[in-house]
């Protein structure tokens, strides 16, 4: 575990609470959904859980809205103590994954349904309030069956935000909606919880999503969170293989440690020298992955002369995306080295030409030597 | 966090809330179903291990009529089965003869109703409200009604002798046509429902697609139309089959003649005229053992989970 | 494909007209100014619908067979539900026994039930008559009701209890807010057809009713001596009113899809 390394999290504000699982572990019969699990969300951090299908991220929100009890561990919500709390006594409000709205009951009644059962006295006014919120005042009569997807999307929000819960979960809201409706609640979810300032647990298997919205992002395998931190942060400077290629793509390669000089270690990846920050690497002897993301490459025809940093290969694949080349480099000893250039006129390479590849110290990343490097790759 | 070795062997690794929320689902879930089960054991399982004690009865030397004392007299079953074996027969036969004719006509109705219909709903609930209401009018109120209009005086009667297709001194009733036509109507609501039921969910794109993928209408009616609904069918066959089984309403005013007497009506005769308690007990429970039986071939060779 | 289009409707159709012969039989006898048989036709009248109680004991039948089918399906219906709601929802021992006790009614013939209730009623010296009734209608009600709303239970989606949860409703209020107002339709269903086969039923009432007079048993018995034209008119007129329910519901229920359509 990683976790360890990497969090500072963002200034905090009110309204929202501290969420705080410690060492939450949750077991359905023989198989472990979720192992161990520490999380420490200041209040009013939009925080978003990542991770492949499968990894227990639903597992996870469901033990914070007391749906499911946890087998191992506590939960606690502003410094309270809620392990044993029934569901309907947290102040905790859930957006479904399929938005489970009440079929049988209006919009407003829906969003009206949990300032009710607190016998608010203003429940009608304020449910009309946060219809208007999401822009569908004009739909209050209507029941949840007449609304298409992303009015449903918006009607669960609104149900869940009127009751003003210290902690908000959001279960893959968007996982339903078409990319361009995507791209536009997720910017209206955001501008809600600044607005609010309440504390966003975010459920997504979309990086992209959970980058650009979440103040926080806790990378999710196996039950377990890999490494978490500002998105910026986990991007740069990846502490498993499985962060390094989930969360964006990465070059990963095995090498040795030969020696340490100002900061730097010198590491012999077949034969090539890399050097990499000493800082920036987890293990810093014997046998260590040595990582570099593609965009940090240069691709040239020529060699740069130096004597660190650089391969060289034979170019197999050649792919025009329009903004971008992307090349794929077949490197003697190491393997397939992913890169791109931006279209700036200059002429690409072709396949079967012998290129050069190099980027800056700066930019390598090092890793466990016993990793897997195929870790999770997308298939 | 408690640590418990549980029954099973295997170390038990719940936590305190986990075991409570699940004693808690247990609880209610024991909540919900006791009172039910309560009186399904009380008046559904207890009464037929009574029966079955009751069909070893014997009758003591000298005893008046009806008058038994328990005892173990297997021999009560040979003496039944030897003397009744047609009528049990006979009861399975017509009830598996109307079951098939109830098929043939209900899987039309049902399908005119759940697919053909299906844009238009006012009409659609009308026949459908025309399947459940002849419930309320009493089906022996019908079966008798049935029994006068093929009455020899009547005009069907007359009008298949008038043709000559029935002999002049033929009869519609007393025969086991009318017995076999009488089960086949009144069970037929329970054959069209379960299909109709199951065809109603029939995406009738699928059908589009087949046609599409150049399947002929038959061959589309077979390969997805039948199977789909197979559930349906499933289900209605056996509610047909079973009550028409042990039925003797239809055997009683439609046939009332000793080639038509089915096993039901043995059993009301010998429980209520002959007062023969332990031979009837035995009777009911070969009846039941064998639909049992029957119904678990079916089942086995044909079933699908959904039933149970 | 010809023969597609017109085979469905024709058959279909003309089974609906089979469906409906006795029952159009019924309803013009019911005109019949009979006397004592209903068996010609005599002559026209309104007197059977005026005077639906003149032949004796008819109205008592049906009075008794009202009162026993409501309260049989009453019973039924809230034990039923509960069990499909203990059987989907909940986890329990005994499990698969229970499964068995449900579907094992529904797979014996009436005579079987009726005879091993007598059975147990002799047996166990009880006096036959409204109760003993009400108890076997109760029991083969029960399995149909169960099936019935245990299929409107399992597509119900659970998530839609726990979002109650999750939005401050305890337990008994998410039941009530929102399973049950969603089972409704089903509940309903099921005590429909309880009621219905309670109210039709003759052979398991002929075992277990001893002097107690129902409908059903009042025309079985009758129909050797000739069927009082009132029986016909109350045989019709509660198909017509079962009718104009069925039909009056559904009609509000299209009204109100139209106008929701225009919101
Ligand atoms: N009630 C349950 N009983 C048994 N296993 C379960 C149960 N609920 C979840 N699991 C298992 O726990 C694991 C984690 O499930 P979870 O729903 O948390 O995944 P997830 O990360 O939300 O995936 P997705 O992105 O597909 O929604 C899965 O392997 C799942 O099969
Ligand atoms: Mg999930």
């Amino acid at each position: 575990m990683n976790a360890n390394l990497a969090p500072t999290l963002p200034e905090t504000r009110t309204s929202g609470a501290d969420l705080e699982l410690r060492g939450i572990t949750k077991r359905f019969a023989e198989f472990v959904a979720v192992k161990d699990l520490d999380l420490l969300v200041p209040s009013g951090t939009f925080f978003a859980l990542l991770g492949p299908s499968g990894c227990g991220k639903s597992t996870t929100l469901r033990m914070i809205a007391g749906l499911e009890a946890p087998s191992e561990g506590s939960i606690s919500i502003g410094g309270e103590d809620v392990t044993s709390l029934p569901s309907h006594k947290r102040p905790v409000n859930t957006v479904f994954q399929s938005y489970a709205l009440f079929p049988h009951m209006s919009v407003l009644e829906n969003v009206a349904f949990g300032l009710k059962r607190k016998k608010d006295p203003e429940a009608m006014a304020k449910a009309q309030a946060g219809l208007e919120m999401v822009e569908l005042a004009h739909l209050a009569n209507r029941k949840p069956a007449q609304l298409s997807g992303g009015q449903q999307q918006r009607v669960a929000l609104a149900r869940a935000l009127v009751n003003r819960p210290q902690v908000l979960l959001l279960d893959e809201p968007l996982g339903a909606l078409d990319m361009k409706l995507r791209r536009q609640m997720q910017l209206e979810l955001k501008t809600i919880q600044t607005e609010v300032g309440l504390t966003f647990i975010h459920v997504t298997h979309d990086q992209e999503e959970a980058m650009t919205m979440a103040d926080t992002v806790a990378v999710m395998n196996e039950g377990r969170i890999e490494q978490m931190g500002p998105p910026r942060e986990l991007y740069e400077l990846p502490r498993t293989a499985f962060v390094a290629n989930f969360l964006g793509k990465s070059n990963l390669m095995r090498g040795e440690v030969t020696g340490k000089r100002a900061g730097l270690l010198e590491v012999d990846v077949a034969g090539h020298s890399v050097l990499l920050p000493e800082d920036r690497a987890v293990q810093t002897s014997g046998q260590v992955v040595v990582g570099v993301r593609p965009e940090k490459i240069t691709i040239d025809r020529t060699s740069s002369g130096a004597a660190h940093n650089e391969l060289s290969g034979t170019v197999i694949d050649v792919s025009f995306t329009g903004t971008t080349t992307e090349y794929l480099v077949d490197v003697p000893g190491i393997g397939r080295i992913g890169t791109f250039s931006q279209n700036r006129g200059q002429q690409p390479a072709a396949v079967g030409d012998t290129v050069y590849l190099y980027w800056e110290a700066d930019y390598s990343f090092g890793l466990a030597g016993d990793e897997r490097m195929d870790a999770g790759v997308e298939q | 966090m408690t640590q418990t070795i549980s029954k099973s062997g295997l170390s038990d690794l719940r936590s305190k809330d986990e075991i409570r929320a699940e004693r808690r689902k247990g609880r209610t879930g024991i909540y919900l179903v006791a009172p039910g089960l309560l009186v399904l054991a009380l008046f559904f399982a207890l009464p037929v291990v009574v029966l079955l004690a009751m069909s070893l009865y014997v009758k003591p030397p000298g005893a008046e009529i009806g008058e038994f004392v328990p005892g173990f007299e297997i021999g009560n079953y040979m003496t039944v089965l030897s003397a009744y074996w047609p009528e049990l027969l006979r009861s399975f036969w017509f009830a598996l003869i109307a079951t098939v004719l109830a098929l043939l006509i209900g899987f039309p109705m049902a399908y005119l109703v759940a697919v053909r219909l299906r844009e238009k709903p006012l009409l659609q609930g009308i026949l459908l409200v025309l399947l459940i209401a002849p419930f309320f009018s009493s089906f022996i109120l019908r079966t008798q009604a049935w029994k006068q209009i093929l009455a020899d005086e009547g005009f069907i009667a007359q009008a298949l002798k008038f043709v000559a297709i029935l002999p002049a001194d033929g009869h519609l009733t007393a025969t086991p046509f009318a017995v076999v036509a009488g089960l086949t109507y009144n069970f037929l609501p329970f054959m069209v429902l379960p299909i109709y039921a199951n065809l109603g969910r029939l995406d009738t794109r699928l059908l589009e697609a087949a046609g599409d993928l150049y399947a002929s209408p038959m061959n589309s009616f077979f390969r997805i139309t039948l199977p789909m609904s197979a559930p349906g069918i499933f289900a209605g066959t056996l509610l047909t089959f079973i009550p028409a089984a042990g039925d003797y309403v239809n055997s009683a005013l439609l046939g009332n003649n000793r080639n038509t007497t089915m096993i039901g009506q043995v059993i009301d005769s010998r429980f209520f005229k002959v007062i023969d308690y332990p031979g009837a007990a035995a009777l009911s429970f070969v009846l039941m053992v064998s639909i049992l039986v029957l119904v678990t071939i079916y089942i086995r060779r044909f079933g699908t989970k959904e039933l149970m | 494909m010809k023969l597609g289009r017109w085979f469905v409707p024709v058959v279909g159709g003309l089974a609906f007209v089979y469906l409906l012969v006795p029952i159009v039989y019924i309803f013009v006898f019911s005109f019949n100014d009979a006397g004592r048989t209903n068996l010609e036709w005599r002559g026209f009248t309104w007197d059977n619908w005026a005077n639906p109680c003149g032949a004796p004991a008819v109205c008592e039948s049906l009075a008794n067979s009202l009162q026993v089918g409501i309260v049989a399906t009453l019973i039924a219906t809230a034990l039923g539900t509960c069990i499909a709601l203990g059987l989907v929802r909940y986890k329990f021992r005994f499990r698969k026994l229970t499964d068995v006790l449900i579907i094992l009614p529904l797979a014996t013939p009436e005579v079987v039930l009726g005879a091993s209730l007598l059975a147990q009623f002799l047996n166990l010296g009880w006096e036959l008559g409204y109760w003993t009734i009400v108890i076997a209608h109760t029991v083969f009600c029960m399995s149909f009701v169960i099936v019935t709303v245990r299929a409107r239970v399992s597509s119900l989606d659970p998530r839609l209890e726990e979002a109650a949860a999750d939005l401050y409703a305890s337990p008994r209020l998410a039941f009530w807010k929102v399973t049950f107002p969603l089972l409704l339709p089903g509940i309903v269903a099921a005590a429909l057809l309880s009621f219905a086969m309670s109210f039709d039923d003759f052979i398991i009432t002929n075992f277990n009713s001893g002097n107690f007079q129902t409908f059903p048993k009042f025309i079985y018995v009758s129909a050797t001596r000739g069927i009082p034209a009132q029986a016909n008119m109350i045989g019709s007129a509660m198909f017509i009113v079962a009718l104009l329910v069925v039909i009056i519901g559904q009609i509000i229920s299209y009204r109100k899809k139209k106008q929701l359509e225009k919101v």
